[in-house]
Order: structure tokens, then sequence, then C-alpha cells
């Protein structure tokens, strides 16, 4: 390796990483100082007064979170299945799906679904006097909608390349044992397509934790909600956003880390 | 619904022209938050892959936390610091405090956002490369710029292209958060026409409409490039 002399040096694999590299005890004694200044020097009196109310925002976060994940996942199995195998109509509508829900901004769906059909639903004096309308009045069944939508959409999309993916040999296996075409996709399809498909997952969940803070716009509560709540009542721009990327650094990180261990408890051959 | 239409029309009385100039704010918003991001993510990449260990450790907190913090956030943060920062910056050096427009801080946020996607894409195609073609580029006796401009940046575009198209549409769709700081994009002008006209349905469809004609296009467009630069290989799949 003649790193230096001329060109580039050709990529060096990292050495064994350990948290004790001498300039890594370093660099984490600079980050732990600019914690404790951040600590000493910022203003978080505020935090004893707001700390139930933080709380409950994690746990609606949360909420929100598994919820929208669990069931928009139950949507995008049939959403990526009729795009492989269904009638041309039902494939058109749920590729139209697809492409609509990931070209615009969830923000504007969330708005076009709280505003735009809140609005229109208003005018129905039926829908006003049903038993639908005092959860129709509030704000979390259009963020839930919106939320669950999207990741119908963008997990839909994956589920449909795992559907395509399984080898057909396996399929025709089936068919040749007398499966019929329902046991086949039981036995042999479905759990092979899912588990294709659990790798993304653990990013696509990712990705719906932090699509959740935008249902705040609505006047949802979360997290996010009663952060901006603590700042329009101290007027502190700084402290309440640092211990909110901090609290979704951390949720992050325990989402990571719990779907390692999922995926570690799933035997694949190929790895 | 021609009252609806009317509504879109694009001189005064109508809305039209408004969206269209939230629409066109909206794309430099993309455009220049995406190129910054680009530079940053190859600065990023090359960091990652031939830096120092510091070097190397600092990219890894960066990509880490911006990719764990949801957008909303991050933007919050940035907007105001930013803009703090050289506040901060433009007091110690004795000068008044600048008024720093929206749209350069837009650019900056969502530059900082895609710089730490970027470096990752980069860094996976940079790794894509086969070591024979980097190692012939400096048999031939190139220097590293000259290896970077002919080889390695061409030989990697293939690999990273899927990823770039991916992080333009991400681009695109981001930068919706900024009506969340008052930056008067395609979202938030909507937002301001459906509240004026009570017209909700009309003007959030149509901007739906006018993001789903730049995703739409842009996927053509991204089509075309990646056929150009997958020129001379082997068909994938």
């Amino acid at each position: 390796m003649s790193d230096g002399l001329s060109g580039l040096p050709l990529y060096v694999a990292p050495k064994a990483r350990s948290l004790l590299e001498p300039h890594r005890l370093v660099l984490m004694a600079v980050f732990a100082a600019i914690i404790l200044c951040a600590i000493w020097f910022m203003r978080w009196d505020w935090l004893p007064k707001y700390g139930p109310r933080l709380l409950y925002g994690v746990w609606q976060t949360l909420v929100m979170l598994f919820s929208t994940a669990s069931i928009g996942f139950l949507l995008a199995i049939p959403i990526g299945l009729v795009q492989v195998t269904g009638p041309r109509p039902l494939a058109w509508l749920a590729r139209i799906f697809c492409t609509v829900i990931r070209g615009t901004p969830l923000l504007l769906q969330l708005w076009l679904l709280y505003y735009g059909l809140g609005s229109i639903f208003a005018q129905y004096p039926e829908l006003r006097s049903s038993v639908f309308w005092p959860y129709l009045r509030q704000a979390w069944p259009y963020g839930f909608t919106a939320l669950m939508f999207s990741f119908a959409a963008y997990e839909g999309e994956v589920m449909r390349g795992a559907f395509a993916g399984v080898p057909r040999g396996e399929l025709e296996a089936a068919r040749a044992f007398g499966m019929r075409r329902f046991t086949a996709f039981r036995r042999i399809w479905l759990p092979r397509a899912l588990h294709r498909a659990l790798p993304t997952l653990a990013g696509e969940t990712v990705l719906q934790l932090k699509a959740t803070p935008l249902v705040a716009t609505i006047t949802v509560i979360d997290v996010y909600a009663v952060i901006s709540k603590v700042r329009q009542d101290t007027y502190l721009t700084y402290e309440p956003l640092l211990l909110l990327a901090l609290i979704y650094l951390c949720l992050t990180a325990v989402l990571v880390a719990a779907f390692r261990f999922l995926e570690g408890r799933i035997p694949t051959r190929e790895a | 619904m021609p009252a609806g239409f009317q509504l879109l029309s694009l001189t005064p009385p109508g809305w039209g022209g408004v969206l269209l100039a939230g629409l066109f704010a909206s794309l430099q918003l993309a455009i220049g938050g995406y190129l910054l991001g680009l530079a940053i993510g190859v600065g990023g990449a090359f960091g990652k892959l031939y830096g120092g260990p510091i070097l190397r450790d600092l990219l890894e907190v960066y990509t880490t936390v911006i990719r764990a913090v949801p957008e909303l956030v991050l933007i919050l943060l940035l907007y105001y610091a930013g803009t703090d920062i050289i506040n901060q910056l433009m007091a110690l050096a004795g000068f008044p405090a600048v008024d720093i427009s929206g749209l350069v801080a837009g650019i900056f946020v969502i530059g900082v956002v895609q710089g730490a996607y970027s470096t990752e894409v980069l860094r996976g195609a940079i790794k894509a490369i086969p070591s024979g073609q980097v190692e012939a580029a400096r048999a031939y006796g190139m220097g590293p710029i000259l290896a970077l401009r002919r080889v390695t940046l061409p030989a990697m575009l293939p690999y990273a292209i899927p990823g770039l198209a991916n992080l333009w549409m991400i681009a695109t769709k981001d930068t919706a958060l900024l009506a969340v700081v008052g930056f008067s994009e395609l979202t938030l002008v909507t937002r301001q026409a459906a509240g004026a006209t009570k017209a909700y349905m009309t003007f959030y469809l149509a901007a739906g409409v006018l993001y789903l004609v730049v995703t739409l296009a842009s996927s053509v467009i991204i089509a075309l490039i990646e056929r150009h630069a997958r020129r001379g290989m082997p068909r994938m799949g």
C-alpha cells in the first residue's frame, strides 16, 4: 500500500473496531464536555414541570408508530400481491395508489385529509348526527389514516418485489404436491415473501417513526407537540428541540436494536 | 367543478399563479439543497473511505444522527441555529445583523440533511467499483484528481444513480417541511389559498397534481440518465 505516493489509496478495510482506540477516547471526552456545557449553560428548569407530559407524548408517538405500521403492513400485503398476480384493474389501482402516495409529500396528504376531507364531511348533516362524528371531529383519525397509507404504499412496493422474487420452482413444487392455490399461497408464497421483505422492515419502521411528528401539525398530541408547547410557554428555541432530537435518537436506537435482535432469531440460509 | 377551475386560474382572482410561484420556490429549494447535499456527499464519502480515523468517526456521527432524527426536527433546529450562528458571527466581526433569506436557509437545511444520505449512497457506490479499475488508473500514472475525474466518478455512477434518484425524490418532498417554518413553498402557499377561499379540496388536490407531475417527470429523466450511465455495461436482471 503506497498511500499518498500517487493516486488514490485503495480502500482499506477498517481495523477491528473498538471503542477504546485512543482517538475515540479523545472524541468521547470532547462530546462529553459539549454535553456538560449544554447542561450547565442552557436552561433546563422547565424539564420537571413538563416531564410527565413528555412521557405521555413519547407514548402517543409510539402508539401512533406501531398501530399505523402494523395495519399499514397488513394493507401492504394485498397491495403487493395484486400487482404481481391480481386482475388488471386491481393491479392498476394498486400501482396508482403507490405512485400517488409516494409521489406527494406526506405533509400535503395529511392536510388534504384533515382540512379537505374534514371540511367536506362537515357539510353533511347526516354524518354530523351519526355515531362516527365524535371520531371524525377529532384530528387523530386523519393522522392515523395518512400515516397508515404512507406505510402501506412504501411497504407495498417492497412486498411487490418480494412476491415477484420468490423462485418459481418453489411455487411449482407446491402445485406438484397437489396444494390448492390458496394453500400454496398460505404455506409457501406468503412466508417466503415475508421472509424476503423482513430486512427492509427495520428501515421502513425508522422512516415511519421520523414521519410521526408531522401529525402534530394537525393538532394531534405527540412528543413533538409537547415540545412545541414547551417552546411557546418558555420562549426557548434550542433546549426543547435538542431534547427532542435526543429523544428521537434514543427511540431510533432502541428500534434498530430490537429489529436486529428479532432478525437474529429468524434463521436464514443465504447469510 | 367550474367554480374550482376559476379559483385555479392564473390571473389574480384565481390562485393558480400563486401556486406556480410556490412550485417554483419548491423546485429552487429542492435543486439547491440536492446539489449542496451531493457536494457534501462526495466529500463525506471520500472522507469515510480514505480519511483518517478522527474524520471517519466524525462523519459516522454526522450520518447517524441526521438519519436518526426526523427531518422536521432537523429543519427547525438547523433553520434557527444556522441563521443564529451567522448573525452571531456577523456581530463578532462588527457587522450589523443581516436578514438571511429563507431560500438560502432552506437550501442549507435541505443540503445538510441530504448530505448524510448522499454520503452513504456514494460510499457504497465507490466501494462497488472493481478495485482493478482504480489500480489500472494508478498503473497508468494518473494523479489522484485525474483518476477521480476519469475513473472513480464515472465508474461509480451506475451504482450510485438508483440511490441518488431516490434522494432527489426525497428532496422534492422534504421541501414541503419548510412550510412549518413559514417558507412560502408550494405546500404553505396551498394552505394559504385554501384557507382564504375555503376551497380546501380543490387546492390540496391541485398541489398534489403539481407534486406528482414533478415526480413523474423526474422519473422519466432519471431513466434516461441511468441508461446513459449504464451504457456499455451488461444488462441487469
